[in-house]
């Protein structure tokens, strides 16, 4: 049903106005409640108090469902039965055989592709368009990438031996494609798993966990155990966990790291980031400005490598804002299931508080803050694409990670300062360049100490193309080849 | 519509003089304009075409689509009968429906001009005419002006030029520009719409290149093809080709149009164009002194889905005319 | 009164269609017990020239596919052989007069060789590319490309399996290619190539030939405008392996020589297979401000 109160932020006053053009809710069966999935079946909670939380739709702050809160002694169950089913059933399987169960979940992802979509959409707020056409489709190729590795392992260069038990945590801004990320290789390898969703998005993954059903994966390769930060320490902690993985915070993962010193646990954390994103003065100007906007509204800024630091060179920063400013007005705000709406709704309240609050340091720091005119809805959680230019290395705002659509922009004069502004952080996820000269893209990319660095272009992903951090962005990779290497031995 | 209204005045080449003054001055500032990454470029065209136009938000699209289309016919066995009923389609394009609009114009070649007025009159269906020894432009330049006053003598109300691309592919950036002012100054008081036959230029930064200066040559419209060569009008062309026309009017104050011709068969295509002007151009190019498609079979498609809108039923070809 | 059956003609598969040899001719393929089953087409040299054409138009098509897409397109075709799984055991029973189970065994083996093939599509350049650390200031790729149209001699035995396990390596990569098939054997192969019509496969990418090897062989082998040729086909026979491969010489195709014997189709395939038609494409860059 479509949400009466959003309204498009286009400039244009009244000539070719956009009618509302829902995506139908109808294809997605919300239950009233759901259970955790331990060994193949869905199970309840007992976690403290009620055993159960409730998830939202951000938009309207609507209850979609109640969910189970694990309980300390139901990870324990979770983390046995994935032991049982390494054991037993997978960690001896052929390859061959994991390979194709793996394909069967991919197909049945592509199969209900729609379905997750607009369920990813409710739960995360994220605009129908980019589930839709961005992480369904991916998550679809993650698991048929990472299928056709699960008997080619001595191929890989790491080995084909697994690792065990996997407890894995993941964060709320792509929920299914986080997952993807963690099970495909995971499971390709041999080892079974523990999955904790974040606990503003947890329907996807009990919707996945429903797939792995139809797909008769065996009982146990697969758990998914909700709850929130006392369920993930409980996850990771546990003696039983041969690996651990970890996407979120920069602060939640160095805790993770100090937790699993002294033990045999391997790790991989892929954390925060504030990425920079270079504009020089011959750079594809139109595309380059698509790449600006790209990079830090997609998702509504909720994305860890988001360019989230414009480093524009002085000569151009005049006009390359004036084209963003521009293009920022055809941004449309709205109802994240409308086909044509571009930024969805903010996660969570919390979110909202956070970035509010690091916007208003930002002005209170003397940065110009600039945004589209926006109607935006009375309910739900909302924030406008918004830039603070004047913004130096000093201010919080070029420092701290805001993760929200909120870019900071500041100049440069020659390439060397680019890079210096650039590096120096404590964070080094991601890095884009524009530019129409060869050599000065490689001269970047060889000097930019970030995992992932883009050149004219921003926020790729493919499950070929190895991600990860440098620094305190994390250590280990996600994609192609390189993520293997987290799950063998 | 009344021809040569608007600003019409050749402010631009005042602007430009230094620029366009010498082959050298004029090449290095066509050289120097910002680059078009492909990839970039044909994401943003394809994004765009994701919109989602529904319910009033498409039948405004579609009336306004038929109102853009240049109805047209180039073949070498066109007959003034021929001719006759595409004018007479104009201006009447739904004969179930009196209150379809007309088309923006009939466009024809030149010896077909007479024909099309006799029955357009003064309708406000504009006659255009090619020119200029369309499609090939592969002839000596008295011979095109000629081919040009031709038309305008006739009655024609807009000449769609073709450019010398063996002329524009060798660098020779001067005497395609020095064509384009002759011609225009050819055309009198009719509108000028310059061809760039665009799957000959093949590349978006020749396209950029064209744009700036076919309307710094005092173009009222660019456009982008012949539709006698494939590819002809795609989207990501037609984009930067509006990217042109805006940064161009942010420059100088001045408007030029743009129209895609060729390949544009469904209402489909053409709504995606609209929202293309509208978010790369702006709310003043939708209108049809700024934007035109060159187009024949799209104009049935359109009244087929504007008859769907109207009755909630699919149609089918027997409803519709061919002429 | 038992039900009269319809008897299936078996013809060639070229360009995406099915065709009956130009020449006209056929020849009789009985099973192993000696009973006729059907007349296959007998391809000429003119069918072995409209293949060639076939596979060489395909080539850009089917090599400017992302790896994904190939991936996809051959996961595909193991789907609809395994929809079809009792006509291929019936068409092996018929052909390699295997016992059912036997040839049930084989079957799946097929279908599961093409699943391992489907899923190199998108892998083999990371295992056989890679940057180069040259010493000086550019960057340096080595990565895989596709050598173009392979021309295959099918195996004379092992008539699905095998036939799967010298295509499918040349193709997931992006190459297209003319197979001979099996000359006592073909049935399976054009079943297969049935599938293939069915399942995504672009027309030309695959091109079936039923008939000799020893007669069309030497056209493939002598062609300009063919970049590989397999001769897995003629195992053993060691004078037409030497000829063909003189032939090939002329234009300097790249060739995988025939074996002493018909290999172990169940075994590990290796990765030669699909390197024996790849070639490596260095490129440099300088790196700088």
């Amino acid at each position: 049903m479509a949400d009466k109160n959003v309204v498009s932020t286009s400039s244009t006053t009244g000539v070719f106005e956009y009618a509302p053009a829902p995506e139908s809710r109808s294809i997605v069966d919300i239950k009233p409640s759901y259970g955790l999935f331990i060994n193949g079946e869905f199970v309840d909670g007992h976690g403290p108090g009620s055993g159960a939380f409730k998830t939202i739709n951000p938009a309207t702050e609507e209850v979609l469902a109640e969910v189970a809160e694990a309980s300390d002694a139901d990870v324990d169950k979770a983390v046995k039965a994935a032991r049982k089913a390494y054991d037993k059933v997978w960690g001896r399987m052929p390859g061959r055989d994991r390979a194709k169960y793996l394909y069967r979940i991919a197909r049945i992802i592509q199969e209900r592709g729609r379905e997750l979509a607009v369920l990813e959409s409710l739960d995360n707020g994220k605009p129908i368009k980019e589930s839709r056409d961005v992480d369904v489709p991916t998550v679809a190729a993650h698991f048929f990438y990472y299928a056709g590795w699960a008997d080619k392992l001595e191929y890989s260069g790491f080995g084909s031996t697994p690792l065990g038990v996997a407890g894995q945590v993941i964060p709320w801004n792509f929920p299914l494609l986080m997952l993807a990320w963690k099970i495909a290789p995971a499971l390709a390898c041999g080892n079974t798993v523990v999955l904790k969703p974040a606990e503003t998005t947890p329907l996807t993954a009990l919707l996945f966990a429903e797939i792995c059903q139809q797909a008769d994966l065996p009982p146990g390769v697969v758990n998914i155990v909700t709850g929130a930060g006392d369920t993930g320490r409980a996850l990771v902690s546990h003696p039983d966990v041969d690996k651990v993985a970890f996407t979120g915070s920069t602060d939640v993962g160095r805790a993770i790291a100090k937790a699993v010193a002294g033990t045999d646990k391997k790790v991989t954390l892929e954390l925060g980031g504030k990425a920079a994103n270079i504009v020089f003065d011959d750079a594809p100007i139109d595309q380059a400005v698509e790449g600006i906007v790209n990079g830090i509204f997609f998702n509504q800024g909720h994305v860890c490598c988001a360019g989230s630091r414009l480093l524009v060179q002085e000569s151009v920063a005049e006009e390359v804002l004036d084209r963003l400013k521009r293009r920022m007005s055809t941004l449309r705000v709205g109802d994240p299931l409308d086909k044509n709406t571009d930024i969805g709704a903010i996660n969570s309240a919390e979110q909202l508080a956070r970035i509010r609050e690091l916007s208003d340091i930002g002005e209170a720091e003397g940065a110009g803050r600039w945004s589209p005119a926006c109607d935006l809805p009375s309910n739900g959680f909302w924030f406008p694409p918004t830039i603070f230019t004047g913004v130096s290395q000093a201010h919080r705002i070029a420092r701290e990670e805001i993760f929200g659509p909120v870019l900071s922009v500041l100049t440069f004069r020659t390439p060397s300062e680019a890079v210096e502004k650039a590096n120096n952080t404590p964070y080094g996820l991601s890095a884009g360049v524009w530019t129409d000269k060869g050599s000065r893209i490689l001269h970047m990319a060889n000097q930019l100490r970030a995992g992932v660095v883009w050149a004219n272009t921003f926020n790729k992903f493919d499950p070929t193309s190895p991600f990860g951090g440098y620094k305190e962005s994390g250590y280990g990779r996600e994609g192609g080849r390189h993520g293997l290497e987290g799950y063998l031995r | 519509m009344p021809p040569g209204q608007g600003s019409a005045a050749s402010a631009s080449s005042a602007d430009f003089s230094d620029i366009t003054r010498t082959a050298a001055s004029l090449r290095r500032f066509l050289h120097g304009l910002p680059g078009v990454d492909q990839v970039g470029a044909e994401a943003r065209a394809a994004s765009l075409g994701t919109r989602s136009i529904k319910t009033t938000a498409k039948a405004f699209a579609i009336d306004l689509a038929i109102r853009m289309v240049d109805l047209t016919t180039l073949e070498g066995q066109d007959t003034p009968g021929k001719v006759r009923a595409l004018a007479a389609k104009a201006m009447h394009p739904d004969p179930a429906d009196p209150s379809c609009p007309m088309t923006a114009a009939v466009c024809v070649y030149p010896d077909m001009v007479a024909s099309a007025k006799q029955v357009l009159g003064d309708s406000g269906v504009n006659v255009a005419a090619v020119a200029t020894a369309f499609p090939s432009g592969r002839a000596a330049l008295d011979i095109k002006l000629a081919d040009t006053r031709d038309a305008v003598e006739a009655g024609a109300d807009e000449i769609d030029m073709v450019i010398d691309r063996g002329a524009f592919l060798a660098g020779h950036y001067k005497q395609v520009f020095d064509e384009i002012v002759a011609v225009r100054e050819a055309c009198g008081s009719a509108h000028l719409k310059v061809i760039f036959e665009t799957g000959e230029l093949q590349t978006y930064d020749n396209v950029r290149r064209a744009s700036w200066l076919a309307m710094m040559a005092g173009g009222h419209f660019i456009k982008t093809s012949t539709g006698k060569v494939q590819p002809a009008a795609t989207l990501p062309v037609t984009m930067v080709m509006l990217e042109a026309v805006r940064d161009f009017r942010e420059q100088t104050g001045q408007m030029v149009g743009v129209k895609p011709a060729g390949g544009i068969r469904t209402t489909k295509d053409a709504i995606k164009y609209l929202v293309m002007v509208n978010e790369v151009a702006g709310q003043d190019w939708l209108d049809p002194d700024w934007f035109r498609f060159g187009a024949s079979t799209l104009l049935n498609d359109l009244l087929m889905q504007r008859t769907k809108m109207k009755t909630g039923r699919y149609s089918g070809p027997d409803y519709f005319t061919l002429d | 009164m038992s039900r009269i059956d319809v008897r299936k003609t078996y013809k060639l598969y070229i360009g995406g269609a099915f065709p009956r040899s130009e020449s006209g001719h056929s020849y009789v393929v009985n099973d192993t017990k000696g009973t006729f089953v059907a007349n296959a087409a007998l391809a000429s040299r003119k069918d072995a020239r409209d293949a060639v054409t076939a596979a060489r138009k395909a080539f850009t098509g089917w090599s400017g596919r992302t790896a994904y897409n190939r991936a996809q397109i051959l996961y595909r075709v193991a789907e609809i052989m395994e929809d079809r799984r009792p006509q291929f055991v019936q068409a092996v029973v018929q052909s390699e007069g295997l016992a059912s189970a036997k040839a049930e065994r084989v079957v799946d083996e097929a279908i599961d060789r093409l699943v391992w093939y489907a899923g190199w599509a998108d892998k083999i350049t990371q295992v056989v590319g890679g940057a180069n650390p040259v010493a000086g200031p550019f960057f340096n790729l080595s990565t895989p490309e596709p050598t173009g149209v392979v021309a295959v001699l099918a195996p004379q035995e092992s008539s699905l399996l095998g036939l799967v396990s010298v295509v499918a390596p040349a193709i997931v990569t992006g190459n297209t290619v003319v197979v001979v098939s099996s000359y006592e054997r073909p049935l399976p192969a054009v079943t297969f190539s049935e599938v293939l019509a069915t399942s995504d496969v672009p027309g030309g990418v695959v091109n079936i030939l039923t008939g000799s090897a020893a007669t069309i062989g030497p056209w493939l082998a002598s062609h300009m405008d063919v970049n590989a040729l397999d001769l897995t086909g003629i195992a053993g026979d060691t004078a037409l392996a030497t000829d063909l491969e003189v032939a090939a010489a002329e234009n300097l195709k790249r060739v995988r020589r025939a074996p002493a014997a018909e290999p172990d189709w169940t075994a590990d395939p290796g990765t030669d297979a699909m390197t024996a038609f790849l070639e490596t494409k260095t490129v440099w860059h300088p790196i700088g401000v």
